[in-house]
């Protein structure tokens, strides 16, 4: 079981790297947070970094579904689905082995800007607690949005209807709580608490709540199942 | 053992397979015929428990192919049609990712690596990336993906495509090597690799199983007459003369020249030798006898019957 997760998520992860695909999505990732980071650091003058939590989940929009789109929908493509659903495998293990493989490479990316704080910190007095709290966050909205963009990319064998596709569906989870005033009441409540965003902004403030991470939990857990079920349907009478 | 039982498949109203059932002994290398969207590739893909069938079952071994779908997932090595690989990876890297998912213990690892590569001749390119490689190669690689865990099952959906001259030998040669031991199934549209490789033969079309027997019971069973190709060199009238013997049925000119060179086709009722008394009643006559060939109907006319009429 884990065996076979590993083998799918060590391929998948070389794979990235075979290509360009990484090293652009990692330059990128980190020019724009880099940018984003600095460029209100020294006006603000204040040592945190509440600006790079905050618009990351928006870069993250976009790298997620870029990360995820080929995953499956390119195996559907070029037909290897074939031979990779008929070794004895299951479903769920080569959609366990993708995201893996997808969250490390997430992972790396988020990790590589831990230098813009570690080079200032010189500067000020970084309150890290509040640093490992937003990081967490950050790594968890991205796990959730790669989980939305592996199901996306199990729909379908275009890569870009799969990167639209998982987009518009993270869109639509960041956007949830900016229109709340037209759902009030409970509609409203719920929500909120199904939004990305509301979540994120509690732990880019560094504040680990368990509410929070269960809702992270679970949106990754639904994604993936859904991501299986497609998977699946391939067996469907 | 392999048993499909009332195999349908539909592709919304389309009947890709319809209600196909056939067996395969251990053992035994089956040959799928038949032209282009007849089904033998939808079969093969509902036996590797790629997709499940509409109605019918699949057994293997006795096992439900739906029940015990990882079970039987293991006894088979399968090689889809085009043999779509990873073209980014290497060929070793590509093979060691298969072996990871099948169940071979890692200190078999480089035994099975070697000898796979020995096997389906892929020494040249090895570190070589999938994509640069020819579609021989490809095809190659295919293979051994399939057979890599030496499964007790194989099924090739058209191994030899792509393949030159020298390269289909050599995978026929291994394929009835294979054969010996193995269940093989293995689908083609060219039909002289049927006759090279198969035991058995089973006949498609349009989802139908139209003729099931070993390559040998098919030509037989299918000969309505002997023909016997005949060129002789006399200025007398031949073809006439020749109807005149009591057991020829027909006498065809194919041409006769000025030069006294006539080509005939002589036609008679099954099982019967006219050779000996063609040869002798030529000598009466002081015909010069320069070509005299007994014809067989190869598979290659039955298939053409049984799958042009529709």
């Amino acid at each position: 079981m884990a065996q076979n997760i590993w083998t799918i998520c060590k391929k998948e992860f070389k794979s990235y790297f075979n290509s360009p695909a990484a090293y652009i999505i990692l330059t990128l990732f980190l020019l724009l947070c880099g940018w984003f980071f600095f460029s209100d650091f020294f006006i603000v003058n204040q040592a945190n970094l509440r600006g790079l939590f905050g618009i990351a989940p928006f870069i993250f929009m976009f790298f997620a579904p870029a990360i995820t789109m080929r995953l499956i929908a390119e195996e559907k493509r070029a037909g290897t689905i074939e031979v990779l659903v008929t070794l004895p495998i299951k479903d769920s293990e080569i959609i366990l082995g993708k995201f893996l493989a997808a969250f490390f490479l997430l992972s790396i990316a988020v990790l590589l800007t831990v230098f813009y704080p570690l080079t200032l910190s010189g500067s000020g007095n970084f309150d890290f607690g509040s640093i490992f709290g937003g990081y967490l966050g950050l790594i968890l909205t991205g796990c959730c949005f790669l989980s939305v963009g592996l199901f996306s990319s199990s729909l379908t064998q275009n890569q870009i209807v799969a990167f639209i596709l998982g987009f518009v569906i993270i869109f639509t989870l960041m956007l949830l709580d900016k229109v709340l005033f037209f759902f009030p009441g409970i509609l409203g409540s719920v929500f909120q608490y199904l939004s990305v965003s509301y979540h994120s902004s509690n732990l880019a403030r560094g504040v680990i709540d368990s509410r929070d991470l269960i809702y992270y939990f679970s949106i990754v857990f639904f994604f993936l199942l859904l991501a299986v079920k497609a998977m699946e349907s391939r067996r469907w009478r | 053992m392999i048993k499909v039982k009332n195999l349908t498949k539909k592709y919304g109203e389309l009947k890709a397979v319809d209600n196909v059932s056939f067996e395969v002994k251990t053992g035994e290398v089956l040959g799928f015929l038949g032209p282009n969207g007849a089904g033998k590739t939808t079969t093969m893909r509902v036996i590797t428990c790629y997709m499940p069938s509409t109605s019918g079952t699949v057994e293997i071994d006795g096992q439900n192919i739906i029940d015990h779908s990882l079970d039987i997932r293991k006894k088979i090595g399968y090689l889809p049609e085009n043999a779509p690989l990873y073209p980014d990876m290497n060929v070793v890297d590509y093979l060691y990712f298969i072996l990871g998912l099948r169940e071979v213990s890692k200190t078999l690892y480089q035994k099975r690596l070697k000898e796979i590569i020995e096997i389906c001749g892929l020494g040249s390119v090895t570190h070589k990336d999938i994509g640069e490689l020819s579609k021989g190669f490809r095809q190659r690689v295919g293979l051994a993906q399939a057979m890599i865990h030496q499964p007790e099952i194989l099924i090739l959906d058209e191994p030899t495509l792509g393949l030159d001259p020298n390269q289909i030998v050599e995978i026929r040669n291994l394929i009835k090597d294979l054969g010996k031991e193995k269940t093989v199934i293995l689908s083609t549209h060219i039909l002289p690799e049927v006759e090279a490789t198969c035991d058995r033969v089973l006949i498609i079309n349009e989802g139908k199983i139209v003729a099931d027997g070993t390559p040998e019971q098919l030509q037989s069973g299918f000969e309505g007459k002997e023909r016997i190709y005949l060129e002789i060199k006399s200025q007398e009238d031949v073809s006439n003369k020749l109807k005149n013997l009591p057991e020829v049925e027909q006498v065809e000119v194919i041409s006769s020249d000025d030069d006294q060179i006539k080509k005939l086709n002589i036609e008679c009722k099954k099982g019967v030798d006219l050779r000996e008394k063609i040869f002798n009643f030529s000598v009466e006559n002081k015909w010069i006898i320069l070509e005299m060939k007994r014809e067989v109907k190869r598979l290659e006319d039955i298939f053409r019957l049984l799958t042009q009429s529709n």
